[in-house]
């Protein structure tokens, strides 16, 4: 990786309108200084030779190496059935505005 | 400060002298309510108590004790639960602004569990915001104070979970741990903490912070009451896919057991440069009382501990950032005022109730998935958890368990390392292997430092074997 700074004003930017967030120049320049601190130390990473490696997402796929009944250790997913859930009126009582029956933002599209 | 001191009860203690007679769950109830009222001010361990609904939980089991029913493993045990699990009807804040006055309409399946098994709920408490964090200071409530010294952190982001066990103000709690959460306070506030392995504890009803990580489980004063309390929340539910369907084993019929002819392993790479000379100290006689009670010591390296901080802190923050967007100002939580457009509603709402960590993970998440890194970072680092995970497995195979130190040093300053965040995520150095790699562990009690501080012994054991685990941490503890 080159001496530059990886994460750039530009950079911040972008990534903080994909993750929907709102920054002040303040904490732009902050949130800058501490991305590339951080990845300046997952540089490191880079190190290692990783071509043969699969990329593990989660545990469970795992257990089956060390156990001497995989089989049992695996995750099991229930049936695909229609079950009650959660009733609708207590569901909106939490929402910040709703006419009961929809949750209400305010206008979608910019004219 | 711990609990033995304040008087605090075991859990088998306030059960059966419950069912005798001898006291009743209202009177142990209220004596953990008094504690909260005098000590609390001082820690801040809890974000809200509900003394009524702690008293009629009691009134409940008094019933039963009244009939001479028997009463379930849990009855009459004053319980506070960390602020990103849901109980039906009490606010879930996740330590965040954004869900300030939120009452979620479900529970958890774990607090469903201990209310179940007879568990009293004193309260909520206090975490890192979405248990970002690693000392507590990121609650956008407060910090909470270390009862062993109140200028210093409890430890994150389960501080509240640690500190409410240390001050006698719950016999045990409920905490998580994505990167070290539930042992690393453990450790600074001198309790046992429990890292049950990746799938055993369901995770419904925890607010997700990075879900290949994210794991519940309990904190205790000994070993027996967290163990006692894992063997209650644990086992399959339909309603966490992830959740395991293995039995779950009685995890205190073998405690007594001891270590003897037990092979543990201790990796050079966690006794390596960045340790503190008073915990090597501590966890070096530790494990020389292991050995006099019969365990085999056996050096091991696990290769690759390095590059774990890293690997959590990529992978940890992707998931993170994807979970999170869920908190849009649309459902429920938090919504910003006065926004013309959707949009700009999500974008004001989002930076009003999130704290700079929060924002700072996101971002970070969000770049390392974002197009032309996603391979660079996001793929580097789920390679380099199976290498991590590898480590683990190919030592499992000469060794029953490992044992480390839980953290690097005793609790440090709050302020100390808040703005820094390379050296605040070095504090969970020890830990974040085991939850890339889905094992269990516990931090257990293991000497003090000079000053007094708390330093705690890891131990962690091969995927779903727990019983391992706690036995060498009953052992450490009796020794």
């Amino acid at each position: 990786m080159p001496e530059t700074e990886r994460v750039s004003p530009a950079d911040v930017r972008r990534v903080a309108e994909l993750a929907n967030l709102e920054l002040t120049a303040e904490e732009e320049g902050r949130m800058r200084r501490d991305l590339n601190a951080i990845l300046d130390y997952v540089a490191q990473l880079g190190e290692l030779d990783t071509a043969q490696v699969e990329p593990m997402a989660q545990v469970s796929e795992v257990f089956g190496a060390g156990s001497e009944q995989p089989s049992e250790k695996l995750t099991v997913l229930r049936e695909d059935e229609v079950r009650p859930c959660l009733d609708r009126a207590e569901v909106m009582a939490s929402a910040p505005e709703t006419d009961g029956v929809f949750f209400k933002v305010p206008k979608v599209i910019e004219r | 400060m711990n609990a033995m001191a304040t008087g605090a009860g075991s859990i088998e203690g306030i059960r059966s002298a419950i069912a005798r007679g001898e006291t009743t769950a209202k009177a142990v109830t209220e004596i953990y309510q008094a504690r909260i009222a005098g000590e609390d001010p001082k820690i801040h361990a809890f974000l809200s108590v509900d003394r009524d609904y702690a008293l009629a939980q009691a009134a409940r089991i008094d019933d039963l004790a009244a009939k001479g029913d028997p009463l379930p493993k849990l009855a009459g045990v004053p319980f506070g639960i960390k602020d990103v699990l849901t109980l039906e009807g009490f606010a879930a804040t996740a330590g965040s602004k954004i869900l300030e006055g939120y009452r979620p309409p479900y529970t958890a399946t774990a607090v469903k569990k201990l209310a179940e098994a007879g568990a009293i709920f004193l309260g909520k408490l206090n975490c890192d915001e979405f248990a970002m964090g690693s000392s507590n200071e990121n609650s956008a409530y407060g910090p909470v104070h270390n009862p062993h010294d109140l200028d210093r952190v409890p430890g994150g982001s389960s501080g509240g979970s640690a500190a409410a066990v240390a001050a006698g103000m719950a016999v045990a709690t409920l905490g998580t741990d994505t990167g070290g959460s539930i042992r690393q306070p453990a450790s600074f506030c001198g309790v046992v903490g429990v890292l049950p392995t990746y799938g055993r504890v369901s995770r419904y009803g925890l607010i997700a912070f990075a879900s290949s990580l994210d794991r519940i489980g309990p904190l205790g004063a000994t070993v027996r009451d967290a163990a006692t309390v894992l063997g209650v929340i644990a086992g399959h539910d339909v309603m966490d896919a992830t959740s395991s369907p293995l039995p779950v084993p009685d995890y205190t019929e073998n405690l007594d057991h001891g270590v003897k002819g037990m092979k543990l392993g201790v990796p050079r790479e966690y006794f390596a440069e960045g340790l503190d000379g008073e915990v090597r100290a501590a966890i070096e006689g530790g494990i020389e009382k292991l050995r006099a009670a019969g365990a085999e010591i056996r050096p091991i390296s696990l290769p690759h501990t390095r590059y774990a901080i890293p690997t959590y802190y990529v992978i940890a923050t992707a998931e993170a950032s994807s979970n999170l967007a869920r908190f849009d100002g649309v459902r429920y939580g938090l919504r910003a005022p006065q926004s013309d457009t959707l949009a700009a509603m999500y974008r004001r709402t989002r930076d009003l109730g999130f704290g700079a960590e929060v924002k700072r993970r996101i971002l970070l998440g969000t770049y390392v998935l974002s197009h032309g890194y996603y391979d660079a970072y996001y793929k580097k680092a789920q390679q380099v958890r199976r290498l991590l995970t590898e480590d683990f497995l190919v030592a499992f195979r000469e060794v029953d368990a490992i044992v480390t130190p839980t953290a690097p040093t005793p609790a440090f300053k709050i302020g100390e390392k808040s703005d820094d965040p390379v050296a605040m995520y070095l504090a969970d150095i020890y830990t974040v292997t085991a939850s890339l790699a889905g094992i269990c562990g516990v931090s257990v009690p293991c000497g003090k430092s000079r000053a007094g501080l708390p330093i705690g012994m890891q131990i962690l054991g091969k995927h779903f074997d727990e019983t391992t685990i706690f036995r060498v941490g009953q052992a450490l503890e009796g020794a």
